[in-house]
């Protein structure tokens, strides 16, 4: 009898959450179509409802929008499928990226119409804002736990050179270049800082006990000591705007070094074969408008492009960005990325 | 000379295999072999030229000693569990052994975490200096994969005949004699069959050996991962996988070989009570329950706390979108659980036909080579990996590919191997001849089935639903690589969660882990009150 | 009527059938015997269409190629029963007129109990049954089929051999009074004859006898044939020749005789001299082997007041209904 009762609550169960097949979406499947458009995009990609309804009243199309992995998936995805491309719009390769998506051929030429004053100084070097628009930037910096420091009264680090020392020892931790796009970043600033020199740098780096490890929430939520779990390492690796989210009392317990930045900017742009080549154009203009570039920053924790895009308040008030941040050019970028990881995978594998 | 052939059983059984046939070839060796040709666009010679990399072999290294010793660790801490959980009998083993499953089918992503702040330089154990290291990276995937061993073997120990043991120990052999004379050799089969899976789920480990490893080790997994991702080379990525799939067929072959000893009985000796001799064996049982409950504890614990204080606001706050989500956890749990649906219908219908035809009795040795293989091709999404498959959806399944129908598919393909293996061993204990006897009263194959199979069946049948449905719940490896629309199941949000900043969104991220771990444990509870002989076991 | 022209049957290239042809009357219980291997249990799961065979199987003159096994008509009944553990005893016998909707299943099952001697027995479980009262539920679940034939694989060799003994008896009396007719297959000789009326005899995967049971038991093709058919011995030659002098028996030129261990008697007049190498008592007779002028080593039986020790002289008659003469090669 209790064996009946428990088949029976087995396929109650079932039956309960049996409106499946499909998950109750509207159609997503089906080709083409031109009352809607399609966003590509990674797994990172944050719209508000509201805004989403906006557009979709605004444009007369309805907004599909399909996310898988990070930005490089993203971007080989994108490369993998340029003759067949999934959407309209791709939404999240970054200039660390940009130019392998650029010279695939995958996106069209397109000029958006109300780009924000201060957007054109994101412009990818080379493209010229003639394919891809940029949409947000954030920076990649070293952060650093001011109470920890203040607790042991030390100074903190404020440049690459002071991870090195054998006062910050064992005290780094930074998610790898091979597997987390800030890691990326990071090595990125290292190669601009100290060009054909920064293998030494990471040796020195990794002798001074920096900790590696798979992606950023490892590193922030495990190892750094203000990431919500115990961890044992006031410096990490993280965002210009990450001290926004550790303010206790009126006062943030984090700082970015701003001497440590490296600018990633995520980009749009219409992809070449666009079914629908009319609503791709004006959501690529819509992701400029004013209302999606202040709802960024709560969204998907990235700076607007739009220099006069409002800021949340503990942004403006603890979220940093640097003047001078390192830069590699995309076509550095894309001619020795693979050599550069596999150089960097070895040291730190040994 | 007219042939009296006995109509429609090639053909019917053919008819059978058609289905799981052709979604195999759409849903796996079409996107697969999609992905590996693009590697040979240049010809076989680059890739050939990828094997001879010095990084290549020691990855290749690195992959098979791990896998090997984690293997060797999983065994030696499985085997006292076994004993424990299946053949002594106390309070609450039940529960225990629904426990033991739970870390082998929550993300990888959100046990990872909670693993690291344990063994981490500043967790609790962190004494034990295990984090980035070879040992870390072991002990991790044993973690993982210890319950298999324990059910494995749990189950055959159970169906032992004590009087062999018995008889040695009337002709003077002291306790361990026993063991090592009689009962280890009895369960030699077993030992060796979940030693290959285990095995094999450690060498295509991707998520331990980047959490726990700290990306000082690389493994054929992650190797292959960040060829497809980040560096798009194509050819490297095609020779791993070729290798890959070349060694894990070999090894499902020996899984094979030695699985044909072992057909299931479905008598179980009653456990005993414990006595003092088997306190060694509690107390290895304890440590492993010790190693399985700690991350957990880990999760609730953290779940509960905010800014300092014990408090419920995390889990409050699941049922509101949050900062870096586009609908409330809550949702997404719905979102999981309909997928799940759809997951364990599509695996128990697949495996279900797959594990008829495997099992009829077969005319001749050419059929009974084909319906092995049959059995085989059905192993080897175990050994693909998730990032190869999603690629290939991308490039080979046209319009298709953005259907939403795809993650419970890629899903119930995920808990393919484990339906199968479930259903197979208690299908193949079924008399043919009762089947025979139904026929010759009048019963239509259906009918048959209905009379004869389905009766001993359908435990098993719904114990691998439960297990389907678990799989599919903390899939996140396939699901992530999929192109999803605005409906993200629990593991992705959870992920998602999780790597962005802010105390709400690491505690929300840590509820959200207990709800799925709890849900996970539910359902192995109900498949472990269904009493399966040997679920699971490969 | 069942006929079977030319069937053969190849597992791996390997022939377990070859060229059988046979023909059952309705009515006739035909007992298929042969050692193990001899292709028997083959040739039946081919009869009921589990096996693919060629050649022509019929049944009242209409081909049965492409009729499924759930369709010829035909009940099949193993050595151990397969019965439906999770069915009442009621139920399995009850099963086919379920399937086919048949009125009145509960008057038949208790009927079909009833004849099989389990009256009362229609709410147990089988797993409760003795291996003699299994085969008794089985047998009643196969009748309830009607079926044009009934097949049976070995039906009571699984049970020991008091049990074995009685059942047969009844199978041949609830076979009998069905009217039904069946095809039985056995490697036990005993049992074939206690059941059948009708023998066929196979060996490698070919039929080398088939016939009339005590007509087939009584004349035996080959040596082969009557040693499997429970005779002890086979003569030639000379041996055979002088065994049979001064009987009326066939004489030929190379007579061949197949002999039963009763077949020489002790008896003081008779014409047979021989030795006695081995004697022992049983609860019927006396039975000695011995070793006989110019034929050699034979069984014999002595009444139970006569027990001649080893070494000892006799003198031996031929009960010629104990012997068979078979033609030579």
């Amino acid at each position: 009898m209790r064996k009946r009762a428990l088949a029976i609550s087995i396929i109650t169960t079932l039956a309960l959450t049996s409106c499946s097949l499909g998950s109750g979406s509207d159609d997503g499947a089906a080709g083409g179509g031109s009352d809607r458009v399609v966003l590509v995009t990674h797994d990172s990609f944050n719209l508000p409802k509201e805004l989403k309804t906006e557009f979709e009243k605004d444009s007369g199309f309805r907004l599909v929008v399909r996310q898988s992995g990070d930005a490089g998936a993203l971007t080989n995805k994108l490369v993998l499928t340029k003759d067949d491309p999934t959407g309209d719009v791709a939404f999240g390769v970054d200039n660390t990226f940009a130019s392998r998506a650029l010279k695939a051929g995958v996106f069209a030429d397109n000029t958006p119409t109300g780009v924000p004053a201060g957007a054109e100084a994101f412009d990818l070097p080379g493209d010229g804002g003639a394919r891809l628009t940029p949409v947000d930037d954030g920076n990649v910096c070293v952060n650093v736990d001011t109470t920890w420091f203040a607790a042991h009264h030390m100074t903190p680090p404020a440049t690459l050179d002071d991870l090195t020392r054998p006062a910050y020892k064992d005290l780094f931790v930074t998610p790898g270049a091979t597997t987390s796009s800030p890691g990326l970043a990071f090595l990125l600033a290292t190669i601009a800082k100290y060009g054909d020199g920064w293998t030494d740098y990471w040796t020195r780096l990794l002798a001074n006990g920096a900790k590696v490890v798979d992606g950023w929430e490892d590193a922030y939520t495990v190892d750094f000591t203000q990431g919500g779990g115990n961890g044992s390492r006031p410096i990490v690796l993280s965002y210009d705007s990450s001290p926004a989210f550790t303010v206790a009392d009126g006062t943030s317990t984090t700082k970015a070094l701003l001497d440590t930045c490296f600018t990633q900017v995520e980009y749009a742009g219409v992809l070449a074969g666009a079914k629908n080549e009319k609503g791709a154009r004006a959501l690529v203009d819509f992701l400029l408008s004013k209302d999606v570039q202040a709802a960024l920053p709560d969204a998907m924790y990235v700076f607007p492009v739009a220099q006069d895009a409002p800021l949340p308040a503990d942004w403006s008030k603890f979220a940093v960005q640097p003047t001078k941040p390192w830069t590699v050019s995309p076509e550095d970028i894309d001619a020795h990325r693979d050599e550069w990881l596999r150089t960097w995978s070895d040291l730190v594998s040994r | 000379m007219t042939t009296a052939r006995p109509v429609g059983r090639p053909l019917a059984l053919l008819a059978l295999g058609a289905l799981p046939l052709a979604v195999m070839a759409v849903f796996f060796v079409l996107p697969v072999s999609g992905m590996v040709s693009r590697g040979f666009s240049d010809g076989a010679g680059p890739v050939l030229d990828v094997l001879g990399r010095p990084r290549v072999h020691r990855v290749l290294w690195f992959t098979v000693w791990s896998a090997a010793a984690a293997t060797a660790v999983s065994v030696a801490l499985g085997l006292p569990a076994a004993f424990a959980l299946h053949l002594l009998s106390w309070p609450g083993r039940r529960v225990v052994r629904a426990a033991l499953l739970v870390p082998f089918v929550l993300p990888t992503v959100v046990v990872g975490v909670a693993f690291r702040q344990l063994l981490g330089e500043s967790g609790p154990l962190g004494f034990l200096g295990l984090d980035g290291t070879a040992a870390g990276i072991v002990a991790g995937l044993a973690f993982f994969n210890v319950a298999v061993v324990i059910r494995t073997v749990g189950a055959a120990w159970e169906s032992l005949d004590p009087r062999a043991g018995e008889a040695a120990a009337a002709l003077g052999a002291a306790p361990l004699t026993v063991f090592r004379t009689v009962t280890l050799p009895a369960l030699r089969p077993a030992i060796v069959s979940s030693a290959t899976v285990v095995f094999l789920f450690c060498a295509t480990g991707f998520g331990v050996v980047l959490t726990m490893g700290g990306l000082r080790y690389s493994s054929v997994e992650t190797e292959i991962y960040l060829l497809t991702t980040n560096l798009l080379d194509l050819q490297a990525a095609a020779a791993l996988s070729i290798l890959q799939l070349v060694v894990v067929t070999v090894l499902l072959a020996l899984a094979a070989r030695v699985r044909v000893a072992t057909a299931v009985r479905r008598t179980v000796s009653r456990p005993r009570r414990p006595r003092r001799g088997d306190a060694p064996v509690l107390a290895a049982t304890g440590l492993l329950l010790a190693m399985v409950a700690a991350p957990i504890a880990t999760l609730v614990v953290g779940s509960l706390r905010h800014e300092g204080h014990w408090t419920t606001a995390n889990y409050r706050a699941l049922g509101t979108p949050g900062t870096a989500l586009l609908v409330p956890v809550t949702d997404a749990l719905v979102t999981s659980l309909r997928t799940a649906v759809d997951a364990t219908w599509m695996s128990l219908l697949l495996g279900g036909l797959v594990s008829v035809v495997v099992t009829r009795r077969s005319h001749g040795r050419a059929e009974r080579r084909l319906r092995a293989t049959f059995d085989g091709l059905f192993m080897l999404p175990l050994g693909v990996s998730a990032v190869t498959l999603g690629f290939g959806f991308l490039i080979t399944l046209g319009s298709f590919r953005d259907d939403p129908l795809l993650v419970p598919i890629a899903q119930a393909l995920v808990a393919l191997p484990l339906v199968v293996r479930t259903l197979a061993p208690v299908l193949g204990g079924v008399d043919d001849r009762l089947r025979q006897a139904a026929a010759s009263l009048g019963a239509g194959p259906l009918r048959q089935f209905l009379t004869v199979d389905l009766p001993v069946v359908w435990k098993p049948l719904l114990a691998a639903a439960g297990f389907a449905f678990a799989v599919s719940l903390g899939e996140f490896g396939a699901t992530s690589f999929l192109a999803r629309d605005e409906h993200p199941t629990l593991p992705v949000v959870i992920f998602r969660l999780i790597g962005h900043p802010g105390a709400m969104n690491y505690g929300m991220a840590l509820a959200a882990s207990v709800v799925l771990a709890a849900a996970t444990t539910v359902v192995m509870l109900l498949v472990e009150r269904l009493r399966v002989p040997s679920i699971g076991s490969f | 009527m069942l006929s079977l022209s030319h069937v053969s049957v190849s597992y791996d290239g390997h022939e377990a059938v070859r060229d059988v042809t046979l023909d059952l009357a309705d009515g006739h219980v035909l007992a298929v015997l042969g050692p193990s291997g001899s292709g028997k249990s083959t040739l039946l799961r081919a009869i009921a269409g589990l096996e693919p065979a060629r050649g022509t199987i019929t049944w009242d003159g209409r081909s049965l190629a492409g009729v499924p096994t759930h369709k010829r008509g035909f009940a099949l009944m193993f050595q151990d029963g397969q019965l439906f553990e999770h069915l009442s005893v009621g139920r399995n016998v009850g099963y086919s007129l379920r399937l086919r909707r048949a009125p009145g299943r509960a008057a038949r099952v208790a009927e079909l109990l009833d004849l099989v001697g389990l009256a009362g027995y229609a709410d147990r479980m089988p797993a409760t049954l003795s291996g003699g009262e299994r085969q008794r539920v089985a047998l009643a679940r196969a009748l309830a089929v009607e079926p044009r034939l009934l097949l049976l694989d070995e039906p009571l060799s699984a049970l020991d051999a008091g049990l074995r003994e009685r059942l047969a008896g009844d199978l041949r009396r609830i076979l009998q009074a069905a009217g039904t007719t069946a095809l039985l297959v056995t490697h036990d000789q005993e049992e074939a004859f206690a059941v059948a009326d009708r023998l066929a005899v196979m060996r490698d995967g070919r039929l080398v006898q088939e016939g009339d049971a005590a007509q087939v038991w009584a004349a035996p093709v080959d040596a082969d044939t009557a040693l499997f058919l429970g005779y002890a011995h086979v003569l030639e030659g000379a041996a055979a020749r002088r065994l049979l002098d001064g009987t009326t028996l066939d004489q030929r030129d190379e007579p061949r005789v197949a002999v039963r261990r009763s077949a020489l008697v002790l008896d003081d007049a008779g014409p047979i001299r021989a030795t006695v190498a081995w004697a022992r008592a049983t609860p019927d007779v006396v039975r000695l082997v011995v070793v006989a002028d110019g034929i050699g080593e034979l069984d014999a039986v002595a009444p139970l007041d006569r027990h001649p020790g080893p070494g000892e002289p006799v003198r031996l008659r031929l009960d010629a209904t104990r012997l068979a003469v078979m033609p030579g090669q």
